[in-house]
């Protein structure tokens, strides 16, 4: 009897719990593991924007690529995606401070340093939204279409007297309503717009067929100013202009070093798809975490966690998912804008 | 930061916001330098510049999980469940990177034995008109 019951109380001792090996809550191991498979499914992400770019010749560069920030300014490489990396440690350092507060069951202190820490969130996923706009709405990078690419070979770009006398043909642009465009330019005097409607025409080569693997451009940037008679070298970084007025990639004719005549190809299409995929998901991750921060700081305002007497536990976690939102960018920097 | 008063953790943080800081500014002085933005005609080789941001980029990450993440004062044991498995991340990225480039490769000799056949093509049509 005496052994039997000793028996029990072992097996008690072993699969009562009560002990814990790692010395963690079971939230807190397990929102490790959780972070653990994210880490995985980024990892997997991340690892095939490699592949896919070992397997391509030409891939744009990422400081001709990110090099516009907001109010206009150009030709600033990567200084706008710093800012927003600077937003995002910033949000990680409040977050540590948010713990520590809650480590000290001083609830204002954790409300203070959880709402600096949606400001953060807030301030990042505001940055994301107007790069993503500038990308796909302004300079054209949709999820099938990259007008980001390099140039294989040295050359020069061509006016329109040069394509004409190269025995190309002239061909207006084909513009849809575009009356109303000219009313718009006539009523606002936009210079912009008039701009891009005096570029509203193109090239092709006699006697070939419109369509738009033929159409040959005249060189000019999203300003509308005319950029033939520019030489470049193999390696440059070119931008296809998107042209809003006429919805048409403006492919622009050059002339090589041997006197061939050709236009500016598109980049590796798996460049927007992987970027808006990639960063998406993570800024889907950045979008989630600030729902949880606002939960958990309204949990916090009520007074739930001071009657848990844990050390405010849940913000802890929180405070997990929130930092490994920031190392997930760490990598995400490193491999679309350093890299 | 279960070794660390609450002064300690504050001072921590503090720190934490600097270094990422820096490290994060090395980072884009390296990528701009490198690039030829900042210094006329003056470059950085490759094999200079990537090991370097992947370098700084590693502590970053190191400084993160470690401090921010408070992993380094954890439990070996938990320690180790966690970093373990991602080292299997090692031979993921040497394998895909590997295949990517075979990939290349390989479209480099379908695109080079498309040039060739649609060298070959026009003769054989001529005799095919001949006959």
């Amino acid at each position: 009897m005496a052994t039997d019951s000793a028996m029990a109380n072992t097996q008690e001792n072993l699969w009562e719990g009560g002990k814990s090996p790692f010395k963690a809550s079971y939230g807190k191991l397990m929102m490790w593991y959780f972070l653990l498979s994210d880490a995985f499914t980024f990892a997997g992400f991340l690892i095939a924007y490699g592949a896919l770019r070992f397997s391509s010749d030409i891939w744009p560069t990422p400081d001709f690529v990110f090099s516009t920030a907001p109010f206009g300014i150009e030709h600033a490489p990567l200084i706008f995606v710093t800012f927003m990396t600077f937003v995002l440690i910033a949000s990680s350092v409040t977050m540590v401070r948010a713990v520590q507060e809650g480590q000290q069951e001083n609830k204002n202190g954790v409300v203070f340093w959880l709402f600096m820490t949606i400001l953060g969130g807030l301030t990042f996923l505001g940055s994301q939204a107007w790069e993503w706009t500038n990308l796909i709405a302004h300079e054209g990078v949709t999820v099938t279409t990259n007008p980001f690419s390099r140039h294989t070979d040295a050359g020069v770009y061509l006016s329109g007297e040069e394509l004409l006398a190269a025995g190309f043909v002239e061909v207006p642009v084909a513009m849809h309503g575009a009356e109303h465009h000219g009313e718009a330019v006539a009523e606002h005097g936009d210079e912009h717009a008039a701009a891009e409607a005096a570029s509203a025409v193109y090239y092709l080569p006699k006697g070939a067929a419109d369509i738009p693997e033929n159409r040959y451009f005249v060189k000019a940037n999203h300003h509308g100013e005319v950029l033939a008679g520019e030489a470049f070298e193999p390696g440059d970084n070119y931008l296809i202009t998107y042209n809003h007025a006429t919805h048409l990639y403006e492919t622009s004719a050059y002339k090589t070093a041997d006197g061939s005549i050709k236009k500016e190809a598109f980049g590796p299409k798996t460049f927007g798809a992987l970027f808006f995929f990639i960063t998406g998901f993570h800024g889907f991750h950045v979008f989630s975490g600030v729902l949880f921060l606002l939960i958990i700081a309204i949990n916090a305002m009520s007074g739930l966690y001071v009657e848990r007497r844990n050390g405010y536990e849940m913000v802890e976690k929180v405070g997990l998912y929130w930092h490994f939102v920031d190392l997930v960018w760490v990598f995400v920097f490193l491999v679309f804008y350093l890299l | 930061m279960a070794h660390l008063t609450y002064e300690e953790g504050k001072k921590l943080a503090m720190k934490g916001l600097g270094i990422l800081a820096v490290v994060t500014l090395a980072e884009v002085f390296i990528a701009l330098i490198g690039n030829g933005h900042l210094i006329e005609g003056f470059r950085l080789a490759r094999w200079v510049m990537y090991p370097a941001m992947i370098l700084l980029s590693m502590y970053k990450a190191y400084f993160i999980i470690y401090n921010f993440m408070h992993l380094g004062f954890e439990v070996k044991s938990l320690r180790l469940s966690v970093l373990l498995p991602t080292t299997l991340l090692i031979w993921a990225i040497i394998a895909f990177l590997q295949e990517g480039y075979t990939w290349g490769e390989r479209r480099h000799d379908l695109n080079k034995e498309k040039i060739e056949m649609s060298r070959q093509a026009p003769p054989q049509s001529e005799g095919a008109v001949h006959e």
